[in-house]
């Protein structure tokens, strides 16, 4: 299980109009590990986890070529089902977004969309949820407030323990801590960790310190390239490409 | 001298935007001075909630006519609401943004057609229609319902584009990312921005349907009864006014500012509750 490959970037690439995003992206996600991708702003990190479960349908002007393949099957196939694959691929994004709707209801939604019903298996899965995201002591005596009225911090874990009471077999992260305060930071970098035995987590970050943190492997990319891609230790402390080593040093981006 | 011109110029602007406001307010004053002193002298339950109407033996019960404002704007309400949301939806989030570019002001031509032509339309098309199809006279409370509920439709559309325009993408794409189809997501679009947005968008509506005048004279019929099926001729606030002002005299003449009274109190209060809706969605965030 350990090297098993769950997501497969197959020379990839994605075109916004006329500018290109990503430029013949070919990178593994291991399975059951934590892959931490760096780099500048636009880099193309975020076009790339978009990639991954297909938000980029939503935007017209987006193209894409090369192949992702999960589990071996590819996502972008014409009857591949992108909604289905939404259920398999969670997103965590930058901003917290809560729906606007109770505690209870925002972590429900999800599963009522895929047909969970009994009140007693709901109950069951928004704590599962909210336990996995670190946020179920703090909030398990107003579950029928509004969301809204959480800190930053807890509608963050808020939207993972979302993500999670669907028990996905990826979690996809854009710069989850961008908006945080170091504590609240911490206590997601933690979920995560604990996480990754059972689920396979890819977690874009403009803060390299994170990704050394919690990351086993590192991917870098600069303006579109995939410029290196390794164990994290190894990208920190002895990268091969130079651009990599100005990078994590802080000598640029 | 380039600050004594600007100075100028903001004076000159000032007392042009006064203008407007004063002139509302001594619309609104002359109204009530004609009007209050004789709902008083009336009496509120008699001029209110009495359905007996003879100027001649002074007589000024205006209840059916309240009933039949309330019961026509709602009746347009349940055409307009649902069409002009409806619409919203599909311009915002399922049409690509350079069709919605013609569209939209396309729909908002609607509201520069003279109510008059609406109202011709109502008598020549829809109000022979209903006559044919339902029976009754035909100019009716449905008829009425029917015009108005198209021409509260550039209202609704227009402020209810703009809502949902204003819901951040990340609603669309959070719902999309639980494994929501395009339409369930779009539900939680509007539920997000129809809990306030919407609702004044409809209200907006609601008060350009209770103070249009001439298109409801033309296809409501103006018996003053209160109505037993939408089928039935009615007679609203603002086509009693229109009709008799030009020959009433003395008390008749008052009774008709009195009713104007109720009119502006009626639309005020609409407008009131849709800017708290309003405010209340920016305060929400």
């Amino acid at each position: 299980m350990t090297d098993a490959v769950k997501i497969a970037n197959r020379n990839f690439s994605v075109f916004y109009g006329a500018t290109q995003a990503l430029r013949g992206i070919t990178l593994d996600v291991p399975a059951h590990r934590i892959l931490g991708i760096i780099g500048p702003a636009g880099s193309g990190k975020t076009a790339l986890l978009r990639a991954m479960n297909r938000l980029n349908d939503l935007n017209p002007d987006c193209r894409v070529e090369g192949q992702i393949l999960l589990d071996g099957v590819d996502i972008y196939q014409p009857d591949f089902d992108a909604v289905r694959l939404r259920k398999r691929v969670g997103m965590v994004f930058a901003l917290p977004v809560p729906l606007p709707l109770s505690l209870f209801d925002n972590i429900a939604y999800g599963l009522r969309l895929s047909g969970i019903r009994a009140r007693s298996r709901l109950n069951a899965l928004v704590e599962r949820g909210l336990q996995a995201a670190f946020l179920w002591d703090e909030v398990k005596d107003r579950l029928h407030t509004s969301a809204m009225r959480l800190s930053g911090g807890q509608q963050q874990r808020l939207c993972l323990a979302r993500v999670l009471a669907m028990e996905p077999e990826v979690i996809l992260l854009d710069e989850p801590c961008s908006g945080l305060d170091p504590i609240s930071t911490a206590r997601i970098e933690e979920a995560l960790i604990a996480l990754k035995s059972k689920y396979t987590i890819v977690l874009v970050t403009n803060n390299t310190k994170q990704a050394a943190r919690v990351a086993d492997t590192t991917a870098f990319l600069l303006q579109g390239d995939l410029v290196e891609v390794g164990p994290t230790s190894l990208i920190f402390t002895a990268p091969k490409d130079q651009k990599t080593n100005d990078y994590v040093s802080g000598r640029f981006g | 001298m380039h600050q004594t011109g600007d100075k100028l110029i903001k004076w000159l602007l000032m007392a042009l935007a006064f203008t407007a406001l004063t002139s509302l307010l001594l619309i609104a004053i002359f109204i009530f001075k004609e009007g209050v002193p004789f709902i008083a002298r009336v009496g509120f339950k008699d001029f209110l909630l009495s359905s007996d109407w003879q100027p001649q033996a002074g007589h000024f019960g205006i209840y059916p006519m309240i009933v039949a404002s309330l019961l026509v704007t709602l009746g347009a309400m349940l055409v307009g609401a649902p069409l002009g949301i409806a619409c919203a939806v599909f311009l915002n989030e399922f049409v690509p943004k350079h069709v919605t570019r013609i569209i939209k002001p396309t729909i908002e031509l609607l509201a520069g057609i003279p109510s008059v032509v609406y109202g011709f339309i109502g008598v020549v098309v829809v109000a022979p229609l209903i006559r044919s199809q339902f029976g009754g006279p035909g100019l009716s409370m449905l008829c009425a319902s029917l015009i108005l509920g198209v021409m509260v439709l550039p209202t609704i559309i227009s402020i209810s584009t703009d809502v949902l325009a204003s819901v951040p993408n990340a609603f669309r794409e959070g719902a999309l990312a639980l494994g929501a189809t395009r339409w369930q997501s779009v539900h939680m679009v509007i539920l997000k921005a129809g809990r306030s947005g919407i609702v004044a968008a409809v209200i907006l509506g609601m008060g350009r349907a209770i103070g249009e005048t001439m298109a409801v004279i033309m296809v409501a019929g103006n018996t003053p009864q209160i109505p037993h099926s939408v089928l039935d001729s009615v007679c609203t606030l603002t086509a009693k006014i229109a009709i008799e002002m030009g020959s009433a005299t003395g008390a008749h003449r008052q009774a008709l500012f009195a009713i104007g009274v109720v009119l502006f109190i009626m639309i005020m209060m609409f407008n009131s509750i849709a800017m708290m809706a309003i405010k209340k969605r920016f305060a929400g965030k």
